[in-house]
């Protein structure tokens, strides 16, 4: 079968890359498929996962923080600000993350920037779910 | 006449100095190498970013967005790079010079700048002659990583998109070699010169190109002021390098021209006391 070449970059330097038969995200649009072939595309990306199917085994999950998706008939790139590969999750970090931002809308304050307060939660949830596999 | 042990004393703290100069010469080359290899990880991310906005904003004519038309200027936004420390050369004094010069060219009144300021050395600069500062940042780590820079850079972006200023310029000194640096400028936003490198590709858009650019141009000038950053670090530790050489240099040399003056006046106490023995000598037969 046909196969994707993959590669998710990071300012920090590349966070995944590897040759897949379908990578499956959360556009903001709403769910996105891809396969080999797909004509050029752009599209912006939600807080979420991406899932990495490949010929054998399971497939690799990596969180995104949004950014976007470039696609090209034979290979996809993914810009985000932060992307770290399921098993390179600290999950104290992101448990820590989740607490902090809950305790940060639950106070209910007035100088609070509620909308970072909620990305934040979005985020640390978002790694908690791909570090267990539950998307 | 100094003496002895003034020159003597002299010596060995000069070459504790030196002992220290040229410790700190080591850790700036070592903290160069990895801003270095920073740098280097950060190209591919820059390079696919620049190349899907090249192929968004010149590919469809039709497409605009606010952060890629000029306005008229009104407020002129300044992003200063800067380091937390000195004993690194010229690299602040240099970058401080420029800005301070062309914001008295452009600029008759303090309200209509405002300074981004990032270090501590040009966020105090601009402070002891009363500039608004509206952003600061101090004590980054010495290897950044881009969390460490996110908010101050959306919030940066997201002036411009508030009009609190109409463009945005940023100073830092580009990385050439490990002994050249070059004090840049460079106008982040509106983003009206966007390099387009190869072919473009047609893309479809998902929903529209409109709504891409909204999510893909603040992240690209984010990654900009990131870029720059990385760039401006390297250059810091170069030119920390280089001062140091130079202080070790120099240290030795001094040195060298105290031992000299240390051995003629021990030689010049030594015929001297001969002198006094001989004359003593001779006055008794």
């Amino acid at each position: 079968m046909k196969t994707l070449k993959v590669s998710i970059v990071t300012p920090d330097g590349p966070a995944y890359e590897s040759e897949v038969e379908m990578v499956s995200t959360k556009a903001q649009s709403g769910e996105l498929g891809i396969l080999p072939g797909h004509i050029p595309m752009v599209a912006p990306l939600q807080i979420g996962a991406v899932r990495l199917n490949k010929s054998a085994g399971k497939p690799d999950l990596v969180a995104v923080t949004g950014g976007f998706v470039e696609v090209r008939p034979d290979q996809v790139t993914i810009l985000a600000q932060a992307a770290e590969a399921a098993e390179n999750i600290d999950i104290e970090r992101a448990q820590e993350a989740k607490t902090r931002a809950e305790g940060r809308l639950n106070d209910n304050r007035e100088d609070i920037d509620r909308i970072r307060a909620e990305l934040a939660l979005k985020r640390a949830i978002n790694r908690i779910n791909v570090y267990e596999g539950q998307v | 006449m100094v003496s002895l042990r003034d020159i003597k004393s002299r010596i060995s703290s000069t070459k504790k100095t030196s002992q220290i100069t040229k410790a700190m010469q080591m850790v700036s080359a070592s903290k160069l190498n990895r801003a270095e290899n920073n740098a280097k990880t950060f190209v591919p991310y820059m390079d696919k970013i620049q190349e899907v906005v090249a192929s968004i904003a010149l590919g469809s004519k039709d497409v605009t967005h606010p952060m890629l038309v000029s306005r008229p200027v009104k407020k002129t936004g300044y992003l200063v790079i800067t380091s937390d420390r000195g004993l690194a050369g010229a690299y602040n004094s240099s970058i401080l010079r420029l800005v301070h010069q062309k914001i008295q060219e452009r600029h008759s009144s303090k309200d209509e700048y405002a300074i981004i300021a990032i270090g501590r050395m040009g966020r105090d600069f601009f402070r002891s002659r009363g500039a608004n500062i509206a952003l600061e940042i101090t004590a980054l780590p010495d290897q950044p990583s881009f969390s460490d820079i996110n908010k101050l850079a959306t919030q940066a972006v997201s002036l411009f998109s508030d009009g609190e200023y109409d463009e945005l310029y940023m100073y830092y000194n580009h990385f050439v070699s490990a002994i050249q640096q070059d004090v840049t400028e460079k106008k982040v936003l509106p983003l009206t010169d966007i390099a387009s490198s190869n072919k473009l590709t047609a893309y479809e858009f998902e929903p529209s190109a409109e709504e891409i650019l909204e999510v893909l141009l603040p992240q690209y000038a984010e990654s900009l002021i990131y870029g720059a950053l990385l760039d401006a670090k390297a250059s810091e530790h170069a030119a920390r390098m280089s001062a140091m050489k130079t202080a070790t240099d120099n240290a030795s040399e001094l040195i060298d021209s105290l031992t000299l003056q240390y051995n003629r006046a021990r030689q010049a106490a030594i015929t001297q006391e001969i002198t006094e023995i001989v004359g003593g000598a001779a006055a008794l037969e």
